[in-house]
């Protein structure tokens, strides 16, 4: 099998992945059963749908219809934020009625609200979460700062793994903090001398912080016992998975949680060399990252949320030098492996458009936000399939007339010849939902290909 | 060293100003003089911010670079400097949302275009703001929020200012990631900015200025 894979070509792994996303099954390796035959014909042809859209050969029966919220179905089930994320029933309950009563093409899963008790355990320090530094009816929000100092890319650049487990890890998790204090594995050579390694490990500190990580580890197995339940029930309605895992920009995985906004932008300045060495060390593990995911899930979507390279966070220069090259390095490697990217570009990317369509044709789904979609149908639409661009705005104040209108505009444009795919442009928490009704409504009808 | 100030400052030679200022300070140059070629310096950081030839980490340098700047004419200084403002402005991001990366933006550029800025911080409820406006008077409210719940927040705390009494007393601008017109009507605000330049736009607008 193992070499089997390793002879085939990109496309024939991407078939494979999407022969597998096909065929789901759960973690023991059965097949997921469907619930009704009509059940099982959605699934399908809403996967071969989004595959005939996202790979520019074939033009789909319609338009998808993609949903793809951030807390929306939590306040649309009448609960808040603290709530989902303590009681991963009442996550199910809220994420299963947001699909049975919108009935997008995929399911987005309820991964997103994240399990309260296991942040509360490690002591989570990066981001506010309900009930710890924001109001339960609110979602969670990064507290962004230097996790990384700025003198230690050569740790991070030397040896990045031992720099997250002994070094951003005890600053992001509290419980964790002792840390700090554990060996550099790769000395655990010989006899001589190893026991000096160990030492850590009788340590107070260290124990409890052991201790935290095992009582960490039952929870996030409780709750993803929950959501991959939910999961294959989605799936038994007829609703795939939209995604088989997610990974990152290089320059995001350095600008957002470990330098900062401020940290990264002025290292482009002060220490450019640096910033690069420690994005190509990052690119490979970046793309480990998804290949693993994509393949453990059976399922070629990767999502990649992309942030510090949108329109006036960068200049057309800084984006060439320090954005584009690595991310382009992760989509490639992720490609050769037959995984379809699906960064979501939140914010405005026209001035992005010219330079990140140097990728081969039908292999990526780009979702935008901002952007102009008539120009960037005749941009980066020539080689990839784009979604997006129902604005939060619009979703949240507009009625639904107005909403009918403005899908009814992009599936004349930029649906035009097959190659868009109808999606929120931002990831959503309020919204009317007749206007959500609407725009799933108007894409089943007005978005048939004849 | 025949670079100045103004011109090293404002195509952001860290190096190179920080250079220059130590040997001014040396020379017991007037450090009220270094700093307003720093101000003068930074004029044209936000002008070349405003016509899209710098972007947010130029933004970003040069305040970094400024404050080092500040940092060493500090201690010389004998008399606080005077610096004639165009109008005050109270500026924060909206209650429940803590993001301040816009925020800080718009503070800066419209420091750097002569305002005085009272920047609240993130996570504000409706009556800090109107306190604020009381007691510092401004004339114009910004009103900051990236997060949909910002929109309600938003709009509550332009309803706190109408029932403070002050609405016709203030303009009030908001801005953010997914703000527009259908918020902007939504909130009761006068306006929205696009980005920044678009709220230094606004402000000298309100204030008569050309």
């Amino acid at each position: 099998m193992e070499k089997k894979w390793a002879e085939m070509s990109p496309e024939e792994k991407q078939e494979s992945l999407f022969q597998r996303w096909l065929s789901p099954k759960d973690p023991a390796g059965n097949d997921i059963k469907f619930q009704s035959p009509q059940a099982e014909k959605a699934y399908k042809e809403r996967i071969i749908r989004i595959k005939d859209a996202i790979q520019l050969k074939k033009l789909p029966d319609r338009v998808p219809a993609l949903l793809l919220p951030s807390f929306f179905p939590v306040y649309y089930a009448g609960m808040t934020p603290q709530e989902v994320m303590y009681d991963y029933d009442k996550l199910n309950i809220a994420f299963k009625k947001f699909l049975i009563d919108f009935e997008p093409d995929v399911n987005i899963g309820n991964v997103a609200p994240g399990p309260g008790k296991f942040f509360e355990i490690l002591d989570y320090k990066l981001y506010s979460w309900p009930g710890h530094g924001v109001p339960p009816e609110q979602c969670y929000q990064c507290n962004e700062g230097e996790y990384m100092k700025a003198d230690e890319y050569d740790a991070l650049i030397e040896d990045p793994s031992n720099f997250f487990s002994n070094v951003y890890l005890p600053r992001v998790f509290g419980a964790l903090a002792p840390f700090q204090m554990l060996p550099t594995l790769t000395g655990i050579l010989e006899m001589y001398g190893v026991a000096f390694n160990f030492i850590p490990y009788g340590l107070p500190p260290v124990q409890n912080a052991l201790k935290a990580l095992m009582e960490a580890g039952n929870e996030a197995l409780k709750w993803v016992g929950a959501v991959g339940a939910f999961t294959n029930e989605a799936i038994g309605l007829g609703f795939p998975s939209m995604w088989g895992g997610f990974t990152k920009a290089p320059f995001d995985t350095i600008g957002d949680t470990l330098r900062g906004t401020k940290g990264v932008m002025l290292d482009m300045y002060r220490q450019p060399d640096k910033l690069l060495k420690a994005m190509d060390v990052l690119t490979p593990i970046m793309i480990k990252m998804g290949v693993n995911a994509a393949k453990m899930n059976g399922n070629p979507m990767i999502f990649m949320p992309l942030h510090k390279g949108a329109d006036g966070f960068l200049s057309d220069e800084q984006f060439r030098k320090f954005y584009w090259p690595s991310l382009r390095k992760v989509m490639m490697g992720l490609i050769d492996e037959g995984i379809v990217p699906n960064p979501a570009a939140e914010g405005g990317y026209n001035s992005r458009l010219e330079v990140v369509r140097d990728l081969p044709k039908g292999k990526t789904l780009w979702m935008l936000d901002q952007t102009d979609m008539i120009k960037a149908k005749k941009t980066l639409g020539s080689v990839a399939c784009l979604s997006g661009n129902i604005a939060t705005s619009l979703l949240e104040l507009g009625t639904p007339q107005q909403t009918k209108d403005y899908c009814r505009k992009l599936i004349d444009t930029v649906g035009k010849g097959g190659g868009y795919i109808m999606c929120n442009g931002a990831f959503f928490d309020q919204a009317k939902p007749e206007n959500v009704k609407a725009m799933m409504e108007v894409t089943k009808e007005y978005g048939v290909y004849k | 060293m025949a670079k100045d100030v103004v011109s090293s400052l404002s195509d952001l030679k860290e190096k190179e100003v920080l250079e220059i200022v130590q040997d001014r300070l040396r020379k017991n140059d007037d450090p009220l003089k270094i700093l307003d070629d720093a101000r003068r310096g930074m004029e044209i950081v936000g002008k070349r911010f405003a016509s899209g030839e710098y972007f947010i980490p130029d933004l970003i340098y040069s305040g970094e670079i400024l404050k080092q700047i500040t940092d060493l004419v500090k201690p010389r200084l004998t008399k606080a400097v005077e610096v004639k403002r165009l109008g005050k402005v109270v500026l924060g991001t909206v209650a429940g949302d803590i993001h301040d990366i816009g925020l800080n933006i718009v503070d800066f550029m419209l420091d750097t275009n002569g305002f005085e800025v009272y920047n609240l911080g993130v996570d504000q409820h409706p009556q800090v703001f109107v306190n604020k406006i009381k007691e510092s008077g401004a004339a114009i409210v910004g009103l900051s929020g990236f997060l949909t719940l910002a929109f309600d927040s938003m709009k509550q705390t332009v309803d706190a200012i109408k029932e403070a009494g002050l609405r016709d007393k203030v303009k009030i601008m908001i801005g953010g990631g997914q703000i527009d017109e259908e918020v902007r009507k939504y909130t009761g605000a006068d306006a929205y900015g696009k980005d920044a330049m678009a709220g230094v736009a606004l402000a000298k607008q309100w204030t008569g200025v050309k």
